[in-house]
C-alpha cells in the first residue's frame, strides 16, 4: 500500500466498478489503484455494499428442482485452480501482473519513439490499456483526448500542466485537457494509461502513426 | 456524482489505531447476537464460519435457500435467461463454499459478499470478459476479525440499508440499474447522494486493522 496517494479515483468510476459496468480496461485501472490505495478500496467496498442492499431486496425466483443437489455436486467437483499468487510489494501490483505475465521484467515493450515504449494489454476492445515506459527526464508528446484518459504511476513520478504525481496517484484527463507529461529526473517512469477512445496528437508524425500503435 | 461529505478527509492520515475502537460504540453493540437463532442477518456470519470449519452442508443449505432465489432473480434482471440464471445461480454458491476462508466479515456483510461474487459471474458470463480484482487481503489462518468490528460493520449496513429505503422512488430506481450494469459510468456519474460516509469510515477503519495485522 502507498500512504501518500493524493490524487484518487473519482465517485462514478468506483461505483461503475463496484457495479460490474465498466470496460475491462478500466476495471484494470480500478483494480491497480485499489490494491494500493486503501482510501479508495475501502470507497468501492461500500458501493459492494449498495449491490448487497440492491441483491437482497430482489424478490425471489425460484430455484429448479433438485438445485440444491446440482450445486452440491459441483462443489464435490472441487474448487477451481487458485490463480498464483503474486508478490505483494513489487512495481506492478498483482492484477496487472495477471495481465502482463509477471512483473516488470516480463512487459513486451514497443518502442513508440523519443525513448517512449508502450505495451498494450490484452483487453476487450471499447478501451484500451496499456503500459507506458517514459525515460527520467522525457516527455510524452502533447495529446488531447476525445474520450476520457486515466494515467496511474507504478514506478517513478511525472509533472505536467495540471500537478505532479508520483507512484499510485491517478491523472483523469478529458476532452478539455490537452498536456505534456514530463518524467522526474530521478528515474524512468512506469504508468498504467486507459483509454475508451483514440487520443489526440498535436504534432503530426504520432499522428500518422496512430493507427498502427493503437495509441 | 457522488460528492459526499467526505472528500475534506481523503488526504487525511488514517486515525490511529488506539482512536478506533471508541467506547459509545462498544455499549450500543453489547448484548447484541452474533450468531443468533434466526432473528437477525448476523447469522448468516456463523453460516460461513460452519462452513469454513466444518464444510457443514445444513448450513449451506439454508444459505442456499435465503440466497440462490435472490441470485436468480438479480441475474435475469440483468439480462440473463431463465435458464442461464440458474446454472449461474448455482455456481455462485458453490463458489461461496470453495471461498468460505476468503470472506471477511469486518468488511462485508454476507449479502454484500454474496452480490460481488454474482456480479463476478455476471460479467464472466454475460459480458464474456475478465474482471481484474484487487490484490487480496486476508486475515490469514492466525489473526480474525475482532468480534465488536463484525457487529459495528453490521450496524453500519443496517443504517445504509434503512437510508436507501427511505431514498425517493426513483432514485431507488436508478441505483437498482446501475448495479444490473444497465448504466454506463456517464450515466451513473449524474447521480447524487448515495448516503455512504458511515460505513466507509468503518471499512476503512477495518483495513487499517487488517494491515496493522499484516505487518
Amino acid at each position: 500500500m502507498e500512504q501518500n496517494i493524493r490524487h484518487h479515483l473519482t465517485d462514478d468510476l468506483l461505483m461503475a466498478y463496484a457495479a460490474g459496468s465498466l470496460p475491462e480496461a478500466f476495471d484494470l485501472m480500478v483494480a491497480t489503484h485499489i490494491s494500493l490505495c486503501d482510501h479508495c478500496r475501502a470507497r468501492v467496498e461500500s458501493f459492494d455494499a449498495v449491490g448487497g442492499h440492491v441483491l437482497g431486496e430482489q424478490d425471489t425466483v425460484t430455484m429448479d428442482q433438485g438445485s440444491l443437489a446440482a450445486t452440491m455436486a459441483l462443489i464435490a467437483q472441487g474448487a477451481p485452480m487458485a490463480k498464483p499468487t503474486r508478490p505483494a510489494c513489487s512495481v506492478l501490483p498483482a492484477p496487472l501482473q495477471d495481465y502482463v505475465g509477471g512483473d516488470v521484467n516480463a512487459i513486451r515493450w514497443r518502442s513508440i519513439g523519443m525513448g517512449v515504449k508502450q505495451a498494450i494489454l490484452p483487453t476487450t476492445r471499447e478501451a484500451t490499456a496499456r503500459l507506458l515506459f517514459i525515460p527520467a527526464g522525457a516527455a510524452v508528446p502533447d495529446h488531447g483526448h476525445n474520450g476520457i484518459e486515466l494515467t496511474m504511476v507504478l514506478q517513478g513520478a511525472f509533472s505536467d500542466e495540471v500537478d505532479h504525481f508520483a507512484r499510485g496517484d491517478v491523472e483523469i484527463a478529458d476532452e478539455d485537457l490537452e498536456h505534456t507529461p514530463v518524467a522526474d529526473m530521478a528515474e524512468d517512469c512506469i504508468c498504467l494509461a486507459v483509454t475508451d477512445a483514440p487520443l489526440k496528437f498535436s504534432k503530426l508524425m504520432p499522428r500518422l502513426f496512430q493507427p498502427f500503435l493503437r495509441i | 456524482m457522488f460528492t459526499e461529505i467526505d472528500t475534506a478527509i481523503l488526504d487525511d492520515p488514517a486515525p490511529p489505531l488506539s482512536a478506533d475502537r471508541p467506547r459509545v460504540v462498544q455499549k450500543r453493540i453489547k448484548g447484541k447476537r452474533v450468531n443468533g437463532s434466526c432473528d437477525s442477518k448476523a447469522e448468516w456470519v456463523g453460516h460461513i464460519k460452519r462452513i469454513r470449519e466444518a464444510q457443514d452442508q445444513a448450513a449451506f443449505a439454508e444459505l442456499f435457500q435465503h440466497f440462490a432465489p435472490r441470485i436468480k432473480a438479480f441475474l435475469i434482471k440483468s439480462g440473463s435467461d431463465t435458464a442461464m440464471a440458474e446454472e449461474c445461480a448455482q455456481e455462485v454458491m458453490a463458489t461461496l463454499w470453495h471461498k468460505a476462508h476468503l470472506f471477511d466479515p469486518s468488511r462485508a456483510t454476507v449479502a454484500t459478499w454474496v452480490f460481488t461474487i454474482a456480479r463476478n459471474k455476471r460479467i464472466d458470463v454475460l459480458r464474456r470478459q475478465r474482471r481484474p480484482e484487487p490484490e487480496d487481503l486476508g486475515w490469514g489462518p492466525e489473526a480474525e476479525p475482532d468480534q465488536d468490528d463484525v457487529i459495528a460493520l453490521q450496524q453500519e449496513t443496517a443504517q445504509l440499508r434503512r437510508a436507501l429505503r427511505a431514498l425517493p422512488e426513483a432514485q431507488k430506481d436508478l441505483i437498482e440499474k446501475a448495479y444490473f450494469g444497465d448504466l454506463t459510468h456517464r450515466e451513473i456519474a449524474s447521480q447524487t447522494g448515495l448516503p455512504l460516509g458511515t460505513i466507509k469510515s468503518r471499512i476503512r477503519l477495518a483495513l487499517d486493522r487488517l494491515r496493522h495485522a499484516m505487518n
